[in-house]
């Protein structure tokens, strides 16, 4: 198969950075790239997902921009990463997705918002919508909780079928056999090293943004921005069960476990993407690949808006305003959900499972080397 | 230069001006400033080539009793010195190498409060793991450290600022002139420190020393060392030392650019095969030591060669055995066809490789140990690890001199103060590096040196300049 311009690239630069070796202790990749000496497409993948986008090596190396060998660690990898999505996107036909992401990604979302406007008004009567409610099952006098559970579960679905679809194609490409992925030494591993954001350390000092300057800003509003997401995840999800386990409905009390979950993940799914988004305006453009901005963008601004609208929700819930940003946060959510397969999310898929097959190579270097 | 030259003067005269911003520059600097002296680094390159041959470098070679986080085992001072003595062949100032082997010990822990980093101690793979300390993300990410910790105490660094003129009263420094994009600057001090590297990338004064051969050498590092210091000093009434044909010459890839290819150039692959002339002879014994040993005479090896050029041959059997390169090999079905690819004489190179086919003798081939794979009744012999050249596809690297770094320097003392012709150290002179590289490096080299020298040295004069000028 014809190579892309970006992996010919990564090529070039795997050899030039595999003759040098300067950059050995920064992060995975360097030690991943000294186990090869030529590199498969999907070397170059795996490679690709497993840099942080740290920056350390573009800062650190003597031969980035201006001098002639143009070494371009991050920005290339980036290139190559934004690539592979649409290689390993389910279904094939939903490839064109990746392409101009970011209009895509806002026409998605401004749809399903629209939908749920219209939806919610089409299905009350006139004189119940706009209505203050209170208490328990006042968001279901608005939508039925079988259909939100009912909507929610097959878009939820869907979004699994894909990430399991992609993560295959990965796999596959990579040529690491699916038995890794049921051994638990490098699964815990790749779980501590993401959970922890290990290699978006700069080596150890923290990232590179804007200069020469390490700072460990980017790691921060990242971790804000994934634990965020996982505390509104797991706040959905306890919600579900008093739902069906304690008969209980929402909305909930403030003091309760689904909104005390939901109000600090928004806090961070709001403070977080913002800072990133900061990060990224102020970050030297060599480091990055120009063609994934709309990407990177508009699933910070996806996280924002679902955060953002949720938080109002809770505000304002008592208000005569609750429908409409009951319609707003639900058609929010809704998107980001069918959208996450087809846009920047995944990029932490296949970083985890980049990391569990470098930590699954790490033990076998090790264990060969005790045995010589 | 004359006077009228001079466009602009600093508005502040400085306790202690640095010329130079690779490693003895900084370590000087940060040393002077921490002393308590204000500080001005003077850097010809630019921001982003900042550093010269600093920039380009991996590690750090410094004595020490015990092993560490860095290091795995212990490299005791006396050792260290068996190492140099080895090395230059005796040419050496016994003091001056003693001092620095000492001072080094303390090194590695000065440099980390510097703020620089160094990885943690590798296995074997360049067998430098008990001996040098590497830094993490190498000379770039030490040189940004360094220049991070300069700025935050206070040290003011011009780039674009290359030293043109010299303001020197006898054996005392006045100022330094600066040529900058926009025009001329004089710079007063109260103390010089010049840091400003070797004269390596100045090919017509390589040619002073080694006639036209020198215009085919290739320069592994920064194309700003030209020597103007250097020169300027000596024309100043400061005593040299050393030998200009002296110099850390290695062989490269010939297909390497002009300047600042840096160590990816390097080819090590020599062991494995023969090397050829255009003529297609063998002119050295391939095998004579373990590659690190004898990797630093190559350079004079191939310069003294027709056009300054040769040709390591070796086939598929070696292909992966050594570290990969920037440039591929050139690769070929034949020796013939490989011949013609590399321009050489089909019929003489295959009667070469036929003949050192026929007189080698088979032993167990051991890449990690002086083997008994050896030739007989060949001339050169190949000691070591000869195996016959007879499994296609064939391979071929061009090789050139590629110059590291000069040693014809500035005569200093134990205070790395430099000594006048007429006898006798400088008022307010100091020297580190690469500049005066030579007092403790007469010839020959071992890894990490360069280093060790510019930290040690840079220390010391900077502290040195900085208690002077407080006077
Ligand atoms: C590819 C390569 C790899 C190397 N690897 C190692 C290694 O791993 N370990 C090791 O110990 N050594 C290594 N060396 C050698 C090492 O680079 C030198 O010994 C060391 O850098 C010398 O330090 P320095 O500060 O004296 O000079 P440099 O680092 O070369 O700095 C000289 C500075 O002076 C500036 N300058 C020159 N002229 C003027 C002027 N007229 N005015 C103002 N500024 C001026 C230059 O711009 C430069 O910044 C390597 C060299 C090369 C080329
Ligand atoms: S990024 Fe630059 S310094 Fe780092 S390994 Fe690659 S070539 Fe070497
Ligand atoms: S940007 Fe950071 S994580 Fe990516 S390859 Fe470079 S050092 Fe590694």
């Amino acid at each position: 198969m014809q190579r892309s311009e970006a992996l010919t690239e990564a090529d070039r630069l795997m050899t030039i950075c595999n003759s040098c070796r300067y950059c050995e202790g920064l992060c995975a990749v360097f030690p991943a790239m000294e186990m090869r000496r030529a590199f498969t497409g999907g070397d170059l993948n795996y490679l690709a997902h497993l840099c942080h986008a740290c920056g350390a090596c573009y800062v650190d190396c003597q031969f980035s921009p201006p001098h002639e060998f143009d070494v371009r660690v991050p920005a290339v990898l980036a290139r190559v990463r934004h690539e592979s999505y649409a290689d390993y996107a389910w279904p094939r036909a939903l490839a064109p997705l990746f392409r101009r992401n970011g209009l895509a990604i806002a026409v998605i979302t401004v749809l399903s918002i629209a939908a749920f406007i219209l939806g919610l008004a089409a299905f009350n009567a006139p004189s119940t919508w706009l209505e203050s409610r209170h208490g328990p099952g006042s968001f279901y006098a608005l939508m039925p909780h079988n259909a939100m559970a009912l909507l929610f579960g097959a878009a939820f679905l869907w979004a699994a079928v894909a990430f399991i679809m992609g993560a295959r194609a990965f796999w596959n490409d990579i040529g690491e056999p699916s038995a890794t992925l049921a051994k638990p030494r490098p699964l815990l591993r790749a779980i501590r090293d993401a959970a922890s954001l290990r290699y978006l350390d700069g080596g150890g000092v923290g990232c590179y943004n804007e200069d020469e300057r390490p700072s460990d800003n980017r790691r921060f509003y990242h971790h804000l921005t994934f634990y965020g997401f996982l505390l509104c995840f797991a706040s959905t999800s306890v919600a579900t069960l008093y739902h069906y386990l304690l008969q209980r409905e929402a909305p909930y009390p403030l003091w309760d476990l689904p909104v005390v979950l939901g109000t600090l993940g928004g806090i961070g799914i709001v403070i977080g993407p913002i800072g990133l988004y900061a990060a990224k305006r102020k970050r030297e453009p060599a480091m990055m690949d120009g063609g994934s901005r709309g990407m990177d963008v508009a699933f910070l601004a996806m996280l924002v808006l679902a955060g953002a609208t949720g938080l109002a929700l809770l505000l304002l819930r008592e208000t005569r305003a609750m429908d409409v940003l009951l319609a707003l946060h639900l058609g929010a959510v809704f998107a980001l959900f069918v959208t996450m397969p087809y846009g920047k999310f995944v990029h932490g898929l296949y970083r985890f499972m980049a990391l569990v097959r470098y930590a699954r190579e790490r033990h076998s270097a090790e264990l060969e080397a005790r045995s010589t | 230069m004359t006077p009228e030259h001079v466009i602009a003067d600093h508005p502040l005269t400085y306790d202690v001006v640095v010329v130079g911003g690779g490693n003895a520059a900084l370590c000087a600097a940060i040393a002077a400033r921490r002393a308590g002296a204000s500080v001005i680094v003077l850097e010809a390159a630019s921001k982003f080539y900042r550093g010269g041959n600093t920039r380009h470098t991996r590690n750090m070679r410094c004595a020490h009793d015990a092993a560490t986080a860095t290091l795995s085992g212990p490299y005791p001072e006396e050792e260290f010195w068996d190492d140099l003595l080895r090395v230059t062949e005796g040419e050496t100032n016994e003091q001056l190498a003693r001092m620095m082997i000492r001072e080094s010990k303390d090194m590695l822990d000065w440099i980390a409060e510097q703020g620089v980093r160094f990885q943690p101690s590798l296995g074997g793979t360049l067998s430098l793991g008990r001996t040098n300390s590497f830094f993490l993300g190498g000379g770039r990410a030490m040189l940004n450290a360094l220049y991070l910790t300069a700025e935050r105490l206070g040290v003011d660094v011009i780039y674009e600022a290359e030293v043109v003129a010299l303001d020197i009263d006898t054996d005392r420094f006045r100022a330094a002139i600066v040529q900058q994009p926009d025009g001329r600057l004089r710079v007063r001090g109260n103390a010089l420190v010049a840091a400003a590297g070797g004269f390596e990338s100045n090919i017509d004064k390589l040619v002073e020393g080694w006639g036209e051969i020198a215009r085919n050498f290739l320069i592994r590092g920064t194309p700003n060392n030209r020597g103007t210091v250097l020169d300027l000093l000596l024309a100043g009434g400061v005593d040299s030392i050393g030998d200009p044909t002296q110099c850390h010459a290695v062989a490269i890839d010939a297909r390497a650019p002009k300047y600042d290819g840096g160590i990816i150039t390097r080819l090590d692959c020599i062991v494995f095969g023969i090397v050829v002339n255009t003529n297609c002879e063998r002119f050295y014994d391939e095998g004579e030591d373990v590659w690190p040993k004898r990797y630093a005479i190559w350079g004079r090896l191939v310069a003294a060669q027709p056009d300054q050029i040769a040709y390591i041959i070796f086939d598929a059997k070696s292909a992966n055995l050594f570290m990969p390169s920037l440039y591929p090999a050139i690769e070929a079905a034949s020796i013939g066809e490989l011949a013609g690819k590399l321009g050489l004489d089909a019929e003489r190179l295959s009667a070469t490789v036929t003949k050192f086919n026929t007189s080698v003798r088979d032993g167990d081939f051991n890449p990690d140990i002086l083997d008994n794979c050896r030739t007989e009744n060949l001339t050169p012999p190949k000691s070591h690890w000869a195996r016959r050249i007879e499994t296609g596809p064939y391979y071929a690297y061009p090789v050139r001199p590629g110059i590291t770094f000069t040693y014809l320097g500035v005569r200093v003392d134990h205070e790395a103060r430099m000594m006048m012709k007429t006898g006798g150290p400088a008022q307010n002179m100091y020297a580190a590096g690469e500049i005066m590289a030579g007092n403790v490096l007469g010839r020959g080299y071992a890894a990490g040196i360069g280093m060790t020298i510019g930290s040690v040295f840079g220390r010391i004069a900077g502290s040195g300049a900085a208690r002077h000028a407080a006077q």
